[in-house]
Order: C-alpha cells, then structure tokens, then sequence
C-alpha cells in the first residue's frame, strides 16, 4: 500500500472528470449515429470514439496508466492476436466460393 | 498453509499474485470477445444485406444502459478507493450501487429481448440477430458473474476486512478490474450492434 489518503483523493477526483468524459463521449457517438452517415464514415467515427472511451476505462479505472511492465508485455501480446483476429475476415476475400 | 502473495509483491513479476492472474484471465478473454467480433465482421462483409442497427434496436435503452454501466464502473472504483482511505462504510455503499446498476443492466435488456422475443425476432430470425443475442448474451453472463462475485465481497466476504484489510482490498481491486473489463466490452458492443 503505497498511496496515501491524498493521493486517493487526487485519483477520486480524475475518476470523476473520467467519468464526465465518458458520458459527453457516449452523448457524442449517439448524436454521430443519428446523422446516418455513410457505413465507411460511420464506422470510423464510431470506432475511434470507442476506443477513446476505452482507453479512459483502461487507464484511470484500471490503472495501467502506472501499472508494472510485466502487465504491458501481457497485454501487448493480446492486442498482437487481437489484432491477428481482426484481419482474419480479409482472407476470406482470397477465399470466395463461387456458386455457379 | 498460508497462500503466498496475496499483499506482498513477488520479486520477479513485482506485482502480488492475484494482479498477474487476472491480467492473464482478462487477456483471455479479450481472445474471446475477440473472436466472435471477427465473426460479426465476417457475417457483415459476406451478408447481402444487413440491417442499421437503429432499425432493428432500441437506441435509447442501449444508451440507458451505456449510462449505467459507465456508472458501475465509476462506483466500483470509488469502493476502492474508499477501502484504500479506510473507509469501510463508504466501500459497502458504492459496492453496492455497483451491484444495484448491474442488476438495473440486466433488468433493461431483460425488457429489450422480451420485445425483441414478442416480435419474433429470436437468434433464428436472421444473421443480424444471432450474433446480435450472442454477443450480447455472452456480455449479460459476464454481467451476472460480476454481481456474483461482488455480491461475495458486499457481503460474507467482507468479513475479510476486519481480520486481513490489505488482501481484502486487493480482492475487491481484482474484482474491480474484472468489472471495468465486462464494462469495456459493452463500450465496443454498443456502437457496433446499436449504432452502425
């Protein structure tokens, strides 16, 4: 236990503003979706917007922001499949079956 | 036989015991999570055609529970913190706000598959929903196990705080980064089913 009482109190009050910015950033991703915009436009708007709330929620919630080299090394070896995960539906493009 | 470190950090890893495990559970997970988000992605691309979300799904209440559940993380951190001031009353009161926002989620999607349900639209009804039920069945056990294991911590496990406070603070921190997980998979589900 290495924080004191002030710094807690220093950490409650960047949860708070965390959480502000959670709610605008939810209120702007709504707001974004009801303009219809294209599926390209739409998609990229919607996904950084997700991945900034995630980052919030990463960071202050879940401390990584001062978190020890041994969970990055972890994680950064998840986000390398992740990523492998993502770009699997591509290779289904070198892969069509054809009904004829 | 005392478990070892469940306060103390280990030398090699520096981190206490319970901190590695969930990071490895978590990243597991991601995989998980992972995964049937590349399916969705495969099911979308190949599809001729795929519903907006807002056509199928009702906005508001997704937005509602967004609202909630960004709530529910905001007071499991804050019980935390009230542990690590020693605090315990404070703890008992945001532990179980979280608990109640959990059961709130549930209790707004359990209202959202009803009607979903009376309309017929179940899993079968097309692509679109079943892996819309999928994904977000697999979120809302996710949900259920947190208020399992924060409902152990609200109540007979806080029992903990007056014998060892220091590992009991480290559980509910453990608890809390699970939570702010299940939290997180909902801030990637909700635009991709509801808003796209």
């Amino acid at each position: 236990m290495a924080e004191h009482a002030e710094d807690i109190k220093k950490h409650v009050r960047t949860y708070i503003m965390v959480f502000v910015a959670l709610l605008a950033l939810t209120i702007i991703t709504v707001a974004v979706s009801t303009l219809h915009l294209s599926t390209p436009a739409a998609v990229t708007v919607a996904l950084i917007i997700a991945v900034i709330k995630g980052s919030l929620v990463a960071s202050y919630f879940m401390h990584l922001i001062s978190e020890k080299k041994l969970i990055f090394a972890v994680l950064l070896l998840t986000i390398v499949f992740f990523i492998g995960l993502m770009f699997l539906p591509i290779s289904s493009f070198s892969d069509k079956i054809v009904i004829q | 036989m005392e478990i070892p470190f469940t306060i103390a950090p280990r030398t090699d890893t520096g981190l206490f015991n319970a901190k590695l495990g969930i990071w490895l559970f978590l990243a597991s997970e991601v995989m998980l999570f992972g995964a049937l988000f590349s399916s969705y992605v495969l099911l979308r691309v190949g599809a001729e055609h795929w519903p907006h979300g807002w056509e199928e799904l009702n906005i508001p209440l997704a937005t509602l529970n967004t609202v909630v559940l960004i709530s529910s993380s905001v007071t499991m951190v804050m019980s935390w913190a009230a542990l690590k001031m020693n605090d315990f009353k404070k703890y008992r009161m945001y532990m179980g706000l979280t608990i109640l926002c959990a059961f709130i989620f549930l209790i707004v999607k359990a209202f959202e598959y009803g009607h979903k349900f009376e309309i017929g639209h179940l899993p079968s009804f097309s692509t679109f929903f079943a892996i819309y039920f999928t994904l977000t069945g697999l979120h809302g056990l996710h949900v259920i196990g947190g208020i399992v294991v924060n409902s152990y911590l609200w109540g007979p496990g806080s029992k903990m705080w007056t014998s060892q406070p220091e590992r009991f603070t480290n559980r509910v921190e453990i608890a809390g980064l699970y939570w702010h997980f299940v939290d997180l998979v909902w801030i990637f589900l909700f635009p991709v089913l509801y808003l796209l």
